[in-house]
């Protein structure tokens, strides 16, 4: 059994005298879709926010199996740019793209931690320099390529629309070479072409090998997609199974709807 | 086309501001003399004044809204000069122009011309620096003054206490100027955009007060005087001839400077700035270092001050506490806000606007003050984005075999 | 010998007691406009100084032609007082409309550069309507007999500003708590959106802030003008630079912080000058203000607020 790339356990946050996360535990296995689910509230994006370096984690602890399988290193306390170097990349509930930036520059940006030039080399130009900006060049096109914006190549990314925004984002998260990508309500927003148009990026994504973990609302899509779900509900985890499995768990059909449904 | 509406809010408006200055345009009084002036004609003209401003003010939120709707498409206004600068032919005509015409400059116009124009050249180097901060990586640093007058005073107090030359202190100025911006940055790495703009003024406020206070090292308020001008390989010269290699000294700077600038603006930590400026999170959430894009930016704005800080001193040879107020800051700021954060075209036009102008209409110089301020706040209300709103890289794109070329 | 000493050393101490209050009356005048604007709009007022200094100069203005007109001490007082605070509310409220308002929803740095641009336009506007000189302030509070023995320690008009500020303090504090539009600017203060949605104006209740902050600026303008004695275009640079040290010190956008921030940078100063230097008074406010910003930015009495990702 191949050791998971992410593997979180007892995974505790407490805000004051709030405690936002309860021992969590969750894994994801290479070429794996994991979704997070539950009401809202539960703490899926604070989840996120912990495993990001956003926060610092009250307990638990966050290993992360680098793609060589050497050893696990933990990145719990890591800050975020240090976490995204490690491998793991994320888009945000709310978008956060660079607007004033190209769409192609903002998946450049994505090149960053992947790359090396500083002060001198930008200065210099040497040929090292303009080798690897060509790279990050052709990398970050033949990405927009794959999820389908290579036309808006030069647009600003603020004058995209909604669903190409959201798009763009996962681009840019996948420019850094991520061993874990992680999207946070992707199809927030969308209109049922969008989110098919979606579920199929998604699965093309993960079809050539990028574990995914996402949070997501969506049933549809979360069942389309996903091989396993965990499921959270005030800060703890109260299942996690296959979609079937899940489906049928009266826990998590209590936790939705607030009481068990005559079948 | 001007409504009855539009015509009697105009005047009440005026009223108001005849109202308003009342007390200070209007009335001059002299406690010693036991006098009171009363200039009348300036409540007038206030009346006539902002009733102009205002109509004038309609009609171009008239021609906004109106422009709006015929132009969907807004990015085609792209300016002349950005077309210009895109088709190599053009642009090497207009740059081969532009480089004669610097040559030449001196031979054509009288020395205090030249002097003038040295001294904008040196507010562009400023204002290109600041732009790094402030344009690129959005920083909004209102103690920029102190890195210039580290610069100037290393330059004076090495040449007057060790008679080091202009080219050795040169390079040194840059870099302890550096220093002085890593020293700033480290503290401020952490504070949000009004905050980081207080503490950088008050640096800056209390760097200055050093100066001034610091007797027994930097002279005080009396300043340094007699600094060496810039040698050529141990040559003398005459004032004259002085002021004509300063000038060409600058003109060198200013190329090395726009140079530097726009390899910094395509490259790796160029976009890192830009990322920083555009959403720190999400910069950071994209694997890059925020502390150290933060502190780079910082000292490589402060290395460039601390450049035309040495230049500075050596061109006026004395130096003092007074030439580094906050109103300096303020003044290369309103450079970068009025050519375009971000912009160098922008930047090198506003800079030489607002130095320029002034001494050329001499007659309006006392207003200069009162323009820059009011250009300041005109530019947040009405074109936020600067002259030249920066152009963003864009590259063409060939099918097989995956080559892609940049174009400018 | 060491008796005098003793006397002497306790009289100098009252003395910048005293002193130190002063100064933070006049800070909290002004630091009240700062903490109340950027608590409701969230913006840095940097033109705020210039109200202050503008208040004084209307002050001055309207007293000398009154004196040299003949009227009484009292009249010129009352009526310069009047006039200060009415013309700098109308600069405050003006100020808020034209650079301020338009600029409500565009990034954050952009209203502080517009008002940076604010301040060296009034600065300079004041400087050319009237002039660069220091101009000499009239006496507009007399000795008072009762204060004569204790001349020597605090001045009569010393004391008058600490019971004006006293008395400006404990109105504004009640009517905040307890009038409608005290209300109105709490609830706007705490959430903008949802003050709109309930039905308050958030437009008047901004500019009543404006309007509020800048009388009390005039009044600390006309206070410590008398108390010192001279005016100049640019007294409000240093002024507001200070106040708002108070400001932050206390906790921005915290009313008592601004009240307590500027009492202890008062007492503060006056001690360290009174002791130690008074060529470093100002690098000592500009390097307290350095270094609240950067450990503590949320103040003595405000709260640290966390950014939502």
């Amino acid at each position: 059994m191949k050791q998971p790339i992410l593997d979180v356990t007892g995974l505790t946050m407490d805000f004051g005298g709030i405690r936002a996360l309860n021992s969590l535990d969750l894994d994801v296995h290479s070429g794996e879709i994991v979704a997070l689910i539950g009401p809202n509230g539960a703490g899926k994006t604070t989840f996120f926010n912990c495993i990001t370096g956003i926060y610092m984690p009250t307990a638990g602890d966050i290993l992360l199996t680098p793609a060589d399988g050497s050893k696990k290193i933990s990145i719990k306390g890591l800050k975020p740019n240090q976490v995204t170097e490690k491998g793991l990349a994320r888009t945000f509930q709310n978008i956060r793209l660079f607007p004033k930036m190209t769409v192609l520059e903002n998946v450049m940006i994505g090149r960053h931690c992947r790359s090396k030039a500083f002060i001198f080399g930008a200065i210099l130009r040497t040929a090292a320099t303009r080798r690897e900006e060509q790279d990050i060049l052709e990398m970050s096109y033949s990405i927009l390529e794959k999820v389908g914006l290579a036309q808006f190549a030069n647009e600003f990314a603020d004058n995209l629309p909604y669903g190409a925004q959201r798009r763009l984002e996962i681009a840019r998260a996948l420019a850094t070479e991520p061993l874990l990508l992680l999207l946070d309500e992707p199809a927030a927003g969308m209109n049922p072409q969008e989110t098919m148009e979606l579920d199929q990026l998604i699965k093309q994504i993960s079809d050539e090998g990028q574990a995914i973990l996402l949070i997501e609302h969506d049933m549809q899509l979360v069942m389309s997609l996903s091989d396993r779900i965990f499921v959270m509900d005030y800060g703890k985890k109260i299942a996690q199974g296959t979609p079937t499995e899940i489906r049928k768990n009266p826990t998590v059909i209590k936790a939705y709807l607030g009481e068990e449904v005559d079948a | 086309m001007v409504s009855l509406k539009e015509l009697k809010n105009g005047f009440f408006i005026s009223l108001w501001f005849v109202f308003l200055t009342f007390p200070i345009v209007v009335i001059k009084a002299d406690p010693i003399q036991r006098t009171v002036i009363w200039r009348w004609h300036n409540a007038l003209y206030m009346a006539i004044g902002t009733f102009c401003v205002y109509l004038l003010f309609k009609y171009f939120q008239y021609r906004k809204e109106h422009q709006v709707n015929r132009n969907d498409d807004q990015e085609q206004t792209v300016s002349l000069i950005h077309r210009i600068l895109q088709k190599p032919l053009q642009r090497n005509i207009f740059i081969g122009v532009i480089a004669a015409f610097a040559v030449v400059f001196p031979h054509l116009f009288s020395t205090y011309q030249t002097n003038v124009m040295t001294t904008a050249l040196m507010y562009v180097v400023l204002g290109l620096g600041l732009n790094i901060v402030v344009g690129l990586a959005g920083l909004l640093d209102l103690g920029f003054v102190a890195f210039y007058a580290v610069g100037a005073y290393t330059y004076a107090l090495l040449n007057l206490n060790f008679g080091l030359g202009f080219w050795q202190i040169l390079p040194l100025g840059g870099l302890i100027a550096a220093s002085f911006g890593l020293l700033l940055g480290f503290p401020v790495l952490r504070l949000r955009g009004d905050y980081l703009a207080i503490v950088t003024l008050g640096f800056g406020e209390i760097i200055r007060l050093i100066l001034e206070n610091w007797g027994e090292f930097t002279q005080g308020p009396s300043g340094i005087s007699n600094i060496s001008r810039p040698g050529f390989f141990g040559m003398e010269f005459s004032l004259e001839q002085s002021i004509l290699y300063t000038y060409y000294l600058m003109i060198l700077l200013v190329i090395v400077t726009i140079f530097v600038v726009n390899r910094l603006q395509d490259s790796r930590l160029g976009r890192a700035w830009i990322a920083l400026r555009e959403d720190e999170i999400a910069c950071q959430a994209m694997g890059i270092d925020k502390r150290k894009t933060k502190l780079v930016a910082f000292s490589l704005g402060a290395f460039w001050a601390g450049i035309v800080g040495v230049m500075f001193a050596a061109k006026t040879t004395f130096v003092n506490p007074a030439s580094f107020t906050f109103l300096e800051s303020a003044i290369i700021l309103s450079i970068v806000v009025l050519g375009g954060m971000g912009s160098i075209i922008g930047v090198v036009l506003g800079a030489l606007i607002l130095i320029l102008m002034p001494e050329y209409l001499r007659a309006l110089s006392e207003y200069r003050m009162l323009a820059f301020g009011g250009i300041l706040v005109c530019m947040m209300i009405f074109r936020p984005q600067g002259l030249f709103a920066n152009i963003r890289r864009t590259y063409k794109f060939e099918k097989q075999p995956t080559a892609i070329l940049p174009e400018k | 010998m060491l008796q005098i000493f003793f006397y002497a050393g306790m009289d100098y101490f009252i003395e910048l007691f005293f002193s130190g209050l002063t100064r933070g009356s006049i800070y909290a005048l002004i630091a009240l406009g700062y903490t109340m604007v950027y608590g409701i709009i969230g913006l840095i007022n940097f033109a705020h100084g210039e109200i202050y200094m503008i208040g004084a100069f209307t002050a001055f203005i309207v007293a000398t032609v009154l004196s040299i007109y003949g009227f009484p001490l009292i009249a010129i007082v009352v009526i310069a007082g009047v006039a200060a605070v009415i013309w700098s509310a109308s600069y405050g409220y003006t100020i808020e409309k034209i650079a301020y308002k338009p600029l409500r929803h565009a990034p954050r740095l952009s209203p502080l550069i517009s008002a940076i641009g604010m301040s060296i336009f009034l600065q300079n506007y004041v400087l050319l309507a009237q002039t660069s000189d220091f101009l000499p302030f009239p006496t507009l509070i007399p000795d008072f007999d009762f204060m004569e023995p204790v001349a020597h320690i605090v001045g009569s008009t010393e004391l008058v500003i600490l019971v004006t500020t006293m008395v400006v303090m404990i109105l504004l504090t009640v009517g905040i708590k307890f009038t409608r539009i005290g209300k109105a600017m709490r609830a706007t203060a705490q959430d903008r959106v949802m003050a709109t949605l309930v039905g308050i104006n958030v437009n008047n209740v901004i500019s009543v802030t404006f309007i509020v902050g800048s009388g009390l600026a005039a009044l600390g303008g006309l206070l410590i003008a008398s108390h010192i004695g001279q005016i100049n275009f640019y007294i409000g640079f240093i002024a507001g630079i200070k106040a708002f040290t108070a400001a932050v010190l206390g906790g921005i956008g915290s009313i008592p912080g601004a009240v307590l921030g500027s009492f202890v940078l008062g007492l503060t100063e006056s001690f360290a000058t009174g002791y130690v230097s008074s060529d470093y008074e100002d690098v000592f406010a500009f390097s307290l203000l350095v270094l609240i910003l950067i450990f503590k930015p949320s103040g003595l009495l405000g709260k640290a607020t966390n950014q939502k990702v």
